[in-house]
């Protein structure tokens, strides 16, 4: 029988929910003030709602921007500043059409009580989804103040034009400053979808490398992050942990902890956390606290991907066309091989932290997340009390890389704090945030393909157990295929990760095809070239094969690789120059040519591409969760290697800006290419195929 | 417990094994400083001692007593910023930047100790800090530029 596979939040990119709560213009102005503001609405048949006193449920906007009697510009998303530099690009769109300088607007973020309902930053979604909206919005409110004008001097709309903050009648000299169009006003407009948009050969703003919002904030270290809070009466929290992964409480002696000083003791079934005036003492306190578990047995890694193969559903298909059996029974060149995929951390600089604080029935809390609207339905399901009792604020977080889905530090500090009456700060430690987050899944993925003498290729079939369905597709043709994803409960916490499971997918799948390119004898660009029709991914893939000299003369000893893949609407090509010794493999050169449409910040774009060239690198080459009997091995950074300064080689990343394509985001798809494209440099220069991530977990020798 | 951080008298009452980093943070509300590591390794809570940097989150704080401790917030001299967070803020290196204020301790410390280093030394006196985001190319770019300016 099949066993359904439970989701768990930081699994949310696979499901959606239902909303409830609903925004009536009363209360937008209650909340904003007066001026104008132009809402944007998810489909344009509500978007009428907006100007009645009809109920607008929260789901169907999408953000809004406001302009206040003061002239002052502020933008509401839901979307998340996690260290993509959203704040600056978001900010760049919205100063480009409204024909103010970046100073000018503030950007409110994944505010549950100011910002429209947000899904959660995740999935490459804001560039390609939120940006044009906002553009569009801009617009929009351009023109309503462009109309307002017209009305107050009685002459047409055309004869005006927006520019630094007001508007302008060029023939007349005269003009209005935004802040006084919009003084004792309270209009609130749905998105015009005739609001001429600025042609991106005009932009003056967006398109240019503005520097991060507030940059000066974190050279000085005045930026609060939610780890930096520090409220009123505010006390440091902390949980007892389970010694193992299922491990439950049998028994717990508090009795030595409370009787510390300024130490209260929360129990609540097998939640059990301290609460002290610092954190130095809420460590202690915990040391004093005698608790008895019931272990259980667990797989370890020494077993995983047995484990994963034995424990496995039935396969679910994702292609099938043709019929590869057929093939693989009458063809001379079948390539079969099986990838081990290990699990691997997010270590997001910043571990999770959260403060809450209970007002009467109302809670407040502020919490590092990609997902500030999942954690308030977290805590709503927690305390049973309605969704509009809750308020959720993310601060501009230590980063995130699709580990911080949920909401763990927010929901530990709300039961501390509603239990003790006290305003609570949890802050995870490195050690609970290797064992008690999540991971990003391990998997095996099985891969057989069948490839003509003149290196067509003619059936691909392949499995991938576990590690995720995303990216599971080949670019490339194949007459037959048969894909299949074997979902399986997997034995450690695992969610999303930085281009979801397609780092694994995009491994197995170019590693094939190197592989197949060597087996036949035929340059592994040109094979791909032969079987993609993509012209996207093919452009990038030429451009670096170009900029990185792949058929140039090469140095003798020296191991070359290419490798290309796309995920949501970026496109990367990688190639590496590694030297391989007896003692270490060392990585010289890595050129990328990676394209995401226009380009709306170039210094942010290519910071985005090499910081994830740069991260793959390490699960590419030795980050690896190790786990035994659901111990977590090695939860600290001493022992869980992630890339350093001495690791960076010579970097070219070429950037293909395409003005004729939507911006889609770049904090994904550029890690897909960098191991694959290593694993075949490193089979160059020594004849090794290495067929599991990471490639040398056991340091630097091949 | 008498301290001296950023030029300035303070009095705290901890036990001298609470570290450094705890300290700066939950007593004297200098929350530059980051935790990242716990273990010395990351170096998002560097501070100077006495002009050494020093990963305050393994330091006990008695150990400081009565030594010049500088912190991030303690490098901008009357409101004007130090010249590494200037060039950091021109080049525009980071992303999270929880990262920062390390780095911008440490390069403070390694461009008094040579004025003038090369790509490789700056590479080998910055090993010891993380930036998860991996903005390293662009790191060392804006301590090289430092050292120039």
């Amino acid at each position: 029988m099949e066993k359904e596979v439970i989701l768990y939040p930081e699994q949310y990119e696979l499901f959606e929910k239902p909303l409830k709560s609903s925004l009536t213009r009363r209360r937008f102005f209650h909340l904003m003030g007066g001026g104008i503001a132009v809402a944007l609405t998810i489909s344009d048949g509500i978007a009428g709602a907006i100007n009645g006193e009809d109920p607008l449920a929260d789901d169907l906007i999408a953000a809004w921007i406001h302009i206040n009697e003061k002239g002052i510009v502020t933008v509401y998303t839901g979307k998340v500043e996690v260290g993509q530099n959203i704040r600056t690009s978001l900010t760049q769109i919205v100063a480009e059409e409204l024909r103010v300088p970046v100073a000018a607007i503030e950007l409110i973020m994944g505010d549950t009580s100011l910002t429209p309902y947000d899904r959660g930053t995740y999935g490459s979604l804001t560039t390609p989804n939120m940006s044009p909206q906002l553009r569009k919005a801009a617009a929009s409110l351009r023109e309503v103040l462009i109309e307002m004008a017209a009305t107050t001097w009685k002459t047409s709309a055309g004869s005006l034009k927006a520019a630094d903050g007001k508007i302008v009648q060029s023939s007349s000299g005269k003009s209005l400053a935004y802040g006084e169009l919009t003084k004792g006003k309270k209009i609130l407009k749905p998105v015009n979808d005739k609001a001429p948009l600025t042609p991106s050969d005009k932009w003056k703003i967006a398109g240019k490398s503005i520097p991060k919002m507030n940059g000066k904030d974190f050279v000085t270290g005045k930026h609060k992050y939610t780890s930096d809070l520090s409220l009123q009466g505010m006390v440091y929290g902390k949980i007892v942990r389970a010694p193992a992964i299922g491990a439950t409480l049998v028994s717990v002696d508090t009795s030595k902890a409370k009787s510390l000083p300024g130490v209260t003791v929360v129990e609540d079934k097998d939640f059990v956390g301290v609460i002290a005036p610092d954190s130095q003492t809420a460590e202690s306190a915990l040391w004093e606290i005698k608790a008895e578990w019931k272990v259980s047995p667990q797989p370890s890694r020494d077993n995983i991907f047995t484990y994963l193969k034995e424990n496995a559903q039935a396969g679910k298909s994702e292609n099938t066309q043709g019929n590869v059996e057929t093939i693989f029974a009458s063809s001379k060149n079948v390539l079969t091989q099986s990838f081990n995929i290990n699990y691997i951390a997010h270590v997001p600089l910043e571990p999770r932290a959260a403060v809450a604080q209970w007002e009467g029935s109302n809670l407040t809390v502020w919490v590092g997340t990609q997902r500030p609207f999942g954690v308030q339905e977290q805590l709503e399901e927690l305390f049973r009390i309605p969704k509009n009792n809750i308020r959720v604020i993310m601060p501009d977080t230590g980063s995130g890389y699709g580990g911080k889905h949920t909401g763990e530090a927010a929901l530990e500090a709300a039961r501390l704090a509603k239990a003790t009456g006290k305003t609570v700060k949890v802050v995870w430690t490195r050690e609970e945030e290797f064992k008690w987050a999540y991971f990003r899944p391990a998997g095996v993925i099985e891969v057989k393909s069948a490839v003509s003498e003149d290196g067509v290729i003619t059936a691909w079939e392949f499995h991938n157990y576990n590690s995720g369905s995303s990216g599971i597709r080949t670019p490339y043709s194949a007459e037959n295929q048969k894909i299949e994803f074997h979902p399986v409960e997997s034995p450690l916490r695992q969610g999303s990760y930085r281009a979801l499971a397609s780092t694994a997918n995009v491994f197995a799948r170019e590693c094939q095809m190197n592989d197949m390119a060597n087996s036949i004898k035929i340059d592994p660009v040109q094979f791909r070239l032969k079987n993609l029709k993509d012209e996207r991914l093919k452009n990038v893939l030429k451009a670096t094969a170009e900029a990185f000299g792949w058929s140039k003369p090469r140095t003798k000893d020296h191991g070359y690789g290419i490798a290309c893949g796309f995920e949501k609407g970026g496109y990367i090509a990688t190639a590496v120059e590694v030297q391989v010794t007896s003692a270490e493999v060392r990585i010289l050169r890595i050129v990328a040519a990676f394209e995401c449409g226009k380009i709306i910040n170039p210094r942010h774009l290519k910071s985005q591409v090499s910081g994830c060239i740069l991260q793959g690198m390490g699960g590419a080459l030795f980050e690896a969760v190790d786990f035994k009997n659901g111990k977590i091995i090695n939860p600290s950074l001493a022992n869980y290697r992630v890339p350093r300064f001495a690791d960076v080689p010579e970097m070219e990343i070429i950037l293909v800006d395409r003005p004729d394509l939507v911006s889609s985001g770049a904090g994904e798809a550029p890690i897909v290419a960098i191991a694959p494209a290593i694993r075949q440099a490193i089979f160059d220069a020594s004849g090794k195929t290495l067929n599991q991530l990471p490639l040398i977990p056991n340091g630097l020798k091949a | 417990m008498q301290l001296q951080v950023n030029g300035k008298e303070y009095s705290v009452e901890v036990s001298g094994n609470t570290s450094l980093l705890s300290t700066l943070r939950e007593h004297l509300a200098l929350t530059g400083s980051k935790y990242g590591c716990g273990e010395g390794v990351c170096g998002a809570c560097t501070v100077l001692i006495n002009g050494v940097p020093v990963r305050s989150c393994i330091t006990p704080v008695g150990s400081t007593q009565n030594k010049d401790i500088v912190t991030i917030e303690g490098l901008e001299e009357n409101g004007k910023l130090h010249p590494v967070q200037q060039t950091f803020l021109e080049e525009d290196p980071f992303q999270c930047a929880y990262c920062a204020s390390g780095m911008v301790m440490s390069a403070v410390a390694l461009l008094r100790r040579n004025p003038s280093p090369s790509r490789q030394e700056i590479v080998d006196s910055m090993q010891s800090n993380v930036c998860r985001c991996c903005t390293y190319p662009a790191i060392v770019d804006a301590i090289s530029k430092s050292a120039k300016a």
